[in-house]
């Protein structure tokens, strides 16, 4: 049981990752490395923050601030400097290990003995696990409501339009350059912010936390398409925490399957992997169709 | 038509491909055209001539290589797509350029309703525009106006087009460019479209460029005509002299550029 819980708590704080990285991947349609330096980054400036003294809430609020900062560079190479923006990511990303190691003077500290947002007398009243379950509620519901909100503004349906057909949206007077900036701005701080909210869980952060991260985040928005299916917008961003508590349990089965933490990555891979197949998969295997026959005959009863 | 001062006028504007290289080539060669408000002008040219060149000059998406480009008598060569979408408005030939595909009927229309205004965290306030978003695509007659919650994507060319055409004039433009905009569809769809743009242009009195294959269409639309050849313009006719224009005389025209 405390296992399954433990699941929903980790899904539900990893889901804000998912959440930033579908700004990027789905409505600007592209892939943006830069996630892989920022979550760490934000772990780092959080970590470092917190042990200077700095209170959890506002040591968050800053590694917000560095995340949207290392996404507003990756912007810049990509939309002025004309670099594709799989090597500007790259690049970014790489040069966050370095900055890194700068914040925290090593390669990793530990936050014990001090005070985290999970450093609450109600939160800790709470049962074994419940705690992180709590907070990533809360997370995630305050930056779900708010990106829904934001998209059904002027703006936000700006910085859809720039996703969907850059050309139309310029030729409309929208500045995509500015949305595209935007969008990695605030996906990266958003990362970073996960990062904070993560590194307060574990209690401590680390330079190598960030490997993987893309994979994570991607496979919570891929679990959610391929459960859920057609949705509109706002019904798809609340499929990817959905689908990052989904990924949880099967990391959770693969793990009592036998397999090692030191396993992780390439099982993340592997599950990412077959999800982004499953498609093409279901076509060859017929799959289709029997769910749709399946669907018609629940239908006519 | 009192015509003294004109909307835009292009004066010597030259356009290249490949700037600064040594394949640089010049699209439009010291281009002159006058275009004044009112004007309907229909543009013709054999491929290559540079006819979808002076419309991405005009827009902004090719920069001017030398030359003004005058609006109201104001230099804007240097001025980006962006900037320019406060007074153009454009409808691309192919159907899939001019709308959103994710986004819905409404969702685009309400898009383009505020062209080249500055976009605010203002709620989009699609409820309040329903009922005009409704009486203007009821007014193309081809079932757009069932589908404004449908996205772009699952429309028909003509369809499409018809919406990125109602996109482009739903905040007037000072200029509106057409960019074969019924090439694509099927010819009974095309006559379809062609009339209701025809339609909207006389209606609204509207300052359009209009580039065409069809000589039909050049001919019966429009107060104006004009032939486009190796990024000049070689033929240039308005008023009565364009009524009594014949197919035959832009035949002629035509075997004399080839």
């Amino acid at each position: 049981m405390s296992m399954i819980v433990s699941s929903i708590g980790q899904g539900l704080l990893w889901a804000v990752l998912g959440v930033a990285l579908f700004l990027t991947f789905r409505i600007l349609n592209f892939p943006d490395m830069t996630v892989e330096g920022t979550f760490p980054l934000g772990a780092a400036t959080a970590v470092a923050a917190i042990s200077h003294g700095v209170s959890p809430l506002l040591a968050t609020a800053l590694a917000f601030l560095t995340g949207a900062l290392a996404g507003l560079v990756t912007g810049l190479l990509y939309t002025k400097g004309k670099i594709p923006i799989l090597l500007a990511g790259i690049l970014v990303m790489t040069a966050c290990l370095s900055i890194n190691l700068r914040i925290m003077g090593g390669a990793n500290i530990s936050l014990l003995g001090k005070q985290t947002v999970f450093s609450n007398h109600f939160l800790e009243l709470l049962p074994k696990y419940f705690d992180s379950v709590t907070v990533g509620l809360i997370i995630i519901v305050v930056v779900t409501a708010a990106l829904i909100l934001f998209l059904q503004t002027e703006l936000g349906q700006a910085f859809i339009a720039t996703g969907d057909n850059p050309i139309m949206a310029n030729s409309l007077g929208i500045n995509t350059d500015n949305m595209t900036i935007m969008g990695l701005m605030v996906s990266n701080g958003l990362i970073g912010m996960g990062g904070a909210f993560i590194a307060q869980n574990n209690g401590y952060a680390d330079v190598n936390m960030g490997i993987g991260i893309i994979v994570i985040a991607l496979a919570s928005i891929i679990i959610g398409e391929v459960v859920f299916g057609e949705l509109t917008l706002n019904q798809r961003l609340v499929a990817v925490t959905l689908g990052s508590i989904l990924y949880r349990f099967v990391l959770l089965i693969v793990l009592q399957l036998g397999f090692s933490t030191n396993d992780l990555n390439l099982l993340s891979a592997v599950i990412l992997a077959i999800c982004l197949m499953l498609p093409k998969l279901s076509a060859l295997l017929g799959l289709d169709h029997i769910i749709s026959k399946g669907a018609a005959i629940h239908g006519s009863k | 038509m009192v015509q003294n001062k004109p909307l835009l006028s292009l004066k010597e504007v030259v356009a290249y491909v490949n700037p600064n290289t040594p394949a640089q080539t010049a699209l439009l060669n010291q281009l002159n055209l006058e275009i004044f408000e009112g004007d309907f002008i229909t543009v013709i040219g054999p491929n290559g001539a540079g006819k979808s060149t002076l419309f991405n000059t005009i827009a902004g998406s090719i920069p001017v290589g030398s030359g003004q480009l005058l609006h109201h008598g104001r230099n804007i060569a240097k001025e980006n797509v962006v900037k320019r979408s406060q007074f153009i408005s454009r409808v691309f030939q192919d159907p899939k350029m001019g709308t959103a595909p994710r986004m819905t009927v409404a969702e685009n229309l309400n898009l383009a309703a505020k062209r080249g205004d500055s976009r605010t965290l203002k709620l989009r306030g699609l409820k309040k525009k329903r009922q005009l978003f409704k009486k203007l695509t009821a007014s193309m007659n081809n079932g757009l106006a069932d589908k404004l919650d449908v996205a772009t994507e699952n429309l028909s060319g003509g369809q499409r087009q018809a919406l990125s055409f109602l996109m482009a004039i739903i905040k007037r433009p000072e200029l509106l460019l057409l960019d074969e905009h019924t090439a694509a569809l099927d010819p009974k769809t095309s006559a379809q479209l062609m009339e209701q743009t025809n339609r909207n242009i006389t209606e609204q009195k509207l300052t359009c460029l209009m580039i065409t294959h069809r000589m039909d269409d050049a001919l019966k639309y429009g107060n104006r005509l004009v032939v486009l050849d190796k990024g000049k313009i070689t033929f240039d006719v308005s008023g009565e002299q364009k009524k009594k224009l014949t197919k035959e005389d832009l035949l002629a025209l035509f075997s004399e550029i080839e």
